[in-house]
């Protein structure tokens, strides 16, 4: 009772998985983002085999500008090994055959979601951001009706309220990621969810930065060598978060850290979200209050290896 | 019938399309500094091969094109219709591509669409031909470009600077352009502004 | 000392192979076979179709197999493969009145050119489980009599006599709005262009045909309870098969490809007239591949509903919002953004978690100071 299989035709996709138009319409897309710096251009976005939300419209401008001979890394939360930088990761690896890496410094096209790499990017490296939502007004203003004249007025009088607010309400702004950034003096842009610890390091960036949001259908893009300077007030100048101790791995300072629990009782660690950068300390020797081996241990159950 | 068959397109479409737009991606990046850009087409002159790459990169169905002086010849506009499937439209105002054979005669931007202020990005790309870029005399700054860049290309309109000075001032609209010279292309998009050189 | 987790790779090829053999349950059952998807969960694979916008029974059926009966993830499937398929052209548009009906009813006349044709449905059905199912014996089903006077199935496509619309009998009359004018120019595609609002009808009625049937059931739902009431009546539903054709340029003619099953409904709503226009009928459309009233129908009563503002009529419901309605009503798009919140976010916590401890530490600081205490709210 099998259906025969002459029926249905043999299914087969392009290189990098979308078809050449697709691309076209991409690429024009990425140029216009280009030429306007923070500026959201409305492209068709496609459905993608991966869902609305998981990185959808990174997928897609990767797709469109990588090449075979190009050195891809994909990073989630600063990682190449979490389950959906995994997944993205196998998706070109198959779709494109490209070489993949995580070392930041081998890779000419960087896909993340949620971070910026510690190690400082290069000039003809492009990063390639996962957004969810693209608009910074959206939640000050849900229509897009509205939104779009503001952002042709350069009004951005709502965006100051609520971080003025902040001030008021707490003493300081309490904006923590997606920190909106006025983009070479004219589009404010919402740099997608990083942490504001990863702010600084898109201003006058040597590399391209291109983001991609899939279901809201935006592409929009950071020169190099732009501007990218941070919203905040001449009394509350912007700030990044400073962590109280270095990597307990490599012992790193000035560095983005996760908070890992160890047990019930309260046990905490902090190591480098970004485990590229860290392997890479721990190689060249550095070490940190957890990872030598007189240092405090902690049973692991499962098969494990070296944050390499 | 009587019809030629127009030029061959790209060999590889999915390569050279790709390869074309990446050297299109980093020009328009990092404006007024020329980089490599190899073409095997053969198109009908006076279409040079590199320009003819880019339009078969980027133009489709979606993107009327206009063809401006020279470039305005049946076997040009056959081989762009053929190979892209984008309609040729005569009113310059309504392409988002428009196409020029000689950069010394560039059209008037301000016969090309400009975007609007709710979508800037519905403006024209012009794609013009050169014979070489030089390292001067002009002098750029804006995005993508450190400091300042020194540019030049031949054959250029002696106003050049003047005309990218107006467009850069009507930010966020304004066109983008995109030079071609044999080998090479070079983008000089609206955020890119002429710097007056110390005497 | 402390070891980073990892093995994501191997731990992904796990949850796969799990996947696959969950799928599959227990071996000692007979596989089901596309087959029997495609001809005994007919109305699922319809609502694959729709959704997926994806015209094709067998890819739908594999699609409701692979993702294990879950609709949603089904339509998913349908729509990442239709998103790569290259675009030949645009066909001509369908002509319903020259469907071949297999049913076809209108609750506004009690009859009329044509009759009122019943066709396969579980309107007149009482709901029991039927026992006589349950058993994987052949079940007996009835041959249609000869002198049936329903005709169903393929014999309706022969034996159907001219079935006006019913909007086209009022139209006669001018008892209702005309039909939009075909002014030539092409319709959007919600697939090619991205949305831009306010989006026009057509834009609209392509994203509500691909919405989600549940979101718009609900939709409908709140006109008829007053949010944005509009006095529906059912003009008529009709649903069998309309044959679609492709204009070939060269031959100057179009060359029929062949036979889609299609449900559509048009509603009959009230209208008090305005200044320029006597009161009159106005019209909500829908139009849904396979099989499903209940998404044609709330599908028209939303159309409806999102014309207000050509209509003259106050806004006061949500389903009369236009950028709300079509922002959301898309399940993939649903789905994913909402299912995303699966994905590590721990970066973000982490500069959350850093917050509301320094926020804390000074509500403390204040407290035992005896200041006054500012209210904490986390951020977004």
């Amino acid at each position: 009772m099998t259906h025969p299989a002459t029926a249905m035709p043999a299914i087969s996709y392009n290189f990098a998985y979308l078809d050449e138009q697709t691309k076209r319409m991409i690429r024009r897309a990425i140029l216009k983002a280009i030429a306007i710096p923070g500026y959201q251009v409305p492209f068709a976005g496609r459905e993608m085999p991966m869902p609305y939300g998981w990185g959808t419209g990174g997928v897609q401008v990767t797709a469109a500008l990588l090449g075979a001979d190009d050195v891809l890394k994909v990073i989630d939360q600063g990682s190449d090994d979490t389950t959906n930088a995994v997944a993205l990761r196998t998706f070109f690896e198959t779709t494109a055959g490209v070489k993949t890496t995580s070392h930041t410094a081998e890779a000419n096209v960087i896909q993340t979601r949620h971070r910026i790499p510690e190690t400082p990017l290069k000039p003809g490296q492009v990063l390639v951001y996962q957004v969810p939502i693209p608009e910074p007004l959206r939640f000050l203003e849900p229509r897009e009706t509205e939104t779009r004249k503001l952002h042709a007025l350069s009004d951005y009088g709502l965006i100051h309220v609520k971080l003025y607010e902040d001030i008021a309400r707490h003493g300081h702004i309490a904006t923590t990621y997606a920190y909106p950034a006025t983009v070479n003096g004219h589009y404010v842009m919402d740099p997608s969810p990083i942490p504001k610890f990863d702010n600084p390091k898109m201003d006058h960036s040597p590399a391209l930065q291109v983001f991609g949001a899939g279901r809201e259908k935006r592409i929009y893009a950071v020169p190099p060598y732009t501007s990218v300077v941070p919203l905040d007030f001449a009394d509350h100048p912007f700030t990044v978060q400073r962590f109280s101790q270095p990597c307990a791995l490599c012992g790193a300072e000035g560095v983005y850290l996760d908070e890992v629990i160890l047990d019930d009782q309260g046990g905490r660690m902090f190591v480098c979200s970004d485990t590229d950068y860290c392997a890479g300390r721990q190689a060249e020797g550095h070490t940190g209050t957890l990872s030598a081996p007189d240092a405090p241990t902690r049973a692991d159950e499962g098969p494990k290896e070296g944050c390499s | 019938m009587g019809i030629a068959a127009p030029a061959a397109g790209f060999a590889e479409p999915v390569h050279e399309s790709q390869r074309t737009f990446v050297a299109l991606m980093w020009a328009m990046a990092e404006p007024a500094l020329p980089r490599p850009l190899a073409s095997a087409l053969t198109p009908p002159a006076p279409l040079s091969p590199e320009l003819a790459a880019v339009a078969l990169t980027l133009l489709d169905y979606e993107t009327p094109f206009f063809l401006d002086g020279p470039l305005a010849i049946a076997p040009v506009a056959a081989f762009l219709r053929f190979h892209t499937g984008a309609p040729h439209t005569l009113v310059a105002a309504e392409a988002r591509f428009v196409l020029c054979a000689d950069a010394g005669a560039l059209p008037d931007f301000a016969t090309l669409a400009q975007g609007t202020a709710d979508y800037p990005d519905r403006s024209a790309t012009v794609l013009a031909q050169v014979d070489r870029f030089t390292a001067g005399p002009l002098i750029f700054s804006g995005p993508g470009i450190p400091d300042t860049r020194r540019f030049g290309a031949e054959p250029l309109p002696a106003d050049l600077a003047a005309r990218l000075a107006a467009n850069a001032a009507l930010f966020p609209l304004g066109i983008d352009l995109v030079l071609c010279a044999p080998g090479t292309v070079a983008a000089l998009p609206r955020t890119t502004r002429p710097v007056t050189p110390n005497p | 000392m402390y070891v980073a987790v990892k093995g994501g790779e191997d731990a992904i090829r796990n949850a796969h192979d799990l996947l696959a053999r969950t799928r599959r349950g227990d071996p000692g059952v007979p596989e089901i076979g596309l087959d029997q998807i495609a001809e005994q969960l007919g109305l699922a694979v319809d609502r694959v179709m729709a959704e997926g916008s994806l015209y094709d029974r067998d890819l739908a059926a594999l699609a409701i197999k692979q993702a294990r009966g879950d609709l949603i993830e089904a339509i998913f499937l349908a729509r990442a493969f239709r998103t790569t398929l290259p675009r030949f052209g645009t066909s001509v548009p369908v002509d319903t009145t020259a469907m071949a009906i297999r049913r076809r009813i209108s609750a506004t006349f009690k009859d009329l050119p044509g009759g009122q044709v019943l066709g396969p449905t579980f309107d007149y059905t009482h709901r029991l489980l039927d026992q006589g199912l349950a058993t994987t014996a052949q079940t007996t089903v009835k041959k249609p009599a000869a002198s049936a006077s329903e005709p169903t199935g393929e014999e309706a496509a022969v034996a159907s006599p001219p079935m006006p619309r019913v909007t086209d009998l009022l139209g006669d009359e001018g008892l209702i709005e005309p039909a939009p004018a075909d002014d030539g120019t092409a319709p959007t595609d919600i697939t090619r262009t991205p949305l831009s609002f306010p989006a026009g009808r057509p834009a609209r009625l392509q994203a509500l045909a691909r919405g989600d049937e549940g979101f718009l059931l609900a939709l409908g739902y709140s006109t008829q309870r007053g949010y944005a009431r509009s006095h529906p009546f059912v003009g008529e539903i009709r649903f069998g098969t309309v044959e679609v054709s492709l204009p070939v340029e060269e031959l100057g003619f179009a060359v029929p490809l062949g036979d889609i099953t299609l449900t559509e409904c048009q509603n009959i709503n009230q209208f008090k007239g305005s200044a320029t226009t006597p009161p009159q009928f106005t019209r909500g459309y829908g139009l849904v591949f396979g099989q499903s009233e209940r998404k044609a129908m709330s599908m028209a009563l939303v159309d409806r509903a999102l014309r207000f503002a050509e209509l003259g009529e106050e806004k006061t419901a949500p389903a009369q919002d236009e950028e709300f309605v079509l922002s959301h009503c898309d399940n993939v798009q649903a789905t994913g953004f909402v299912e995303h919140l699966k994905l590590p976010h721990y970066v973000d916590f982490q500069a959350e978690l850093e917050l509301v401890r320094r926020m804390r530490a000074a509500h403390a600081t204040d407290e035992a100071a005896g200041a006054p205490v500012p209210t904490q709210e986390a951020a977004e």
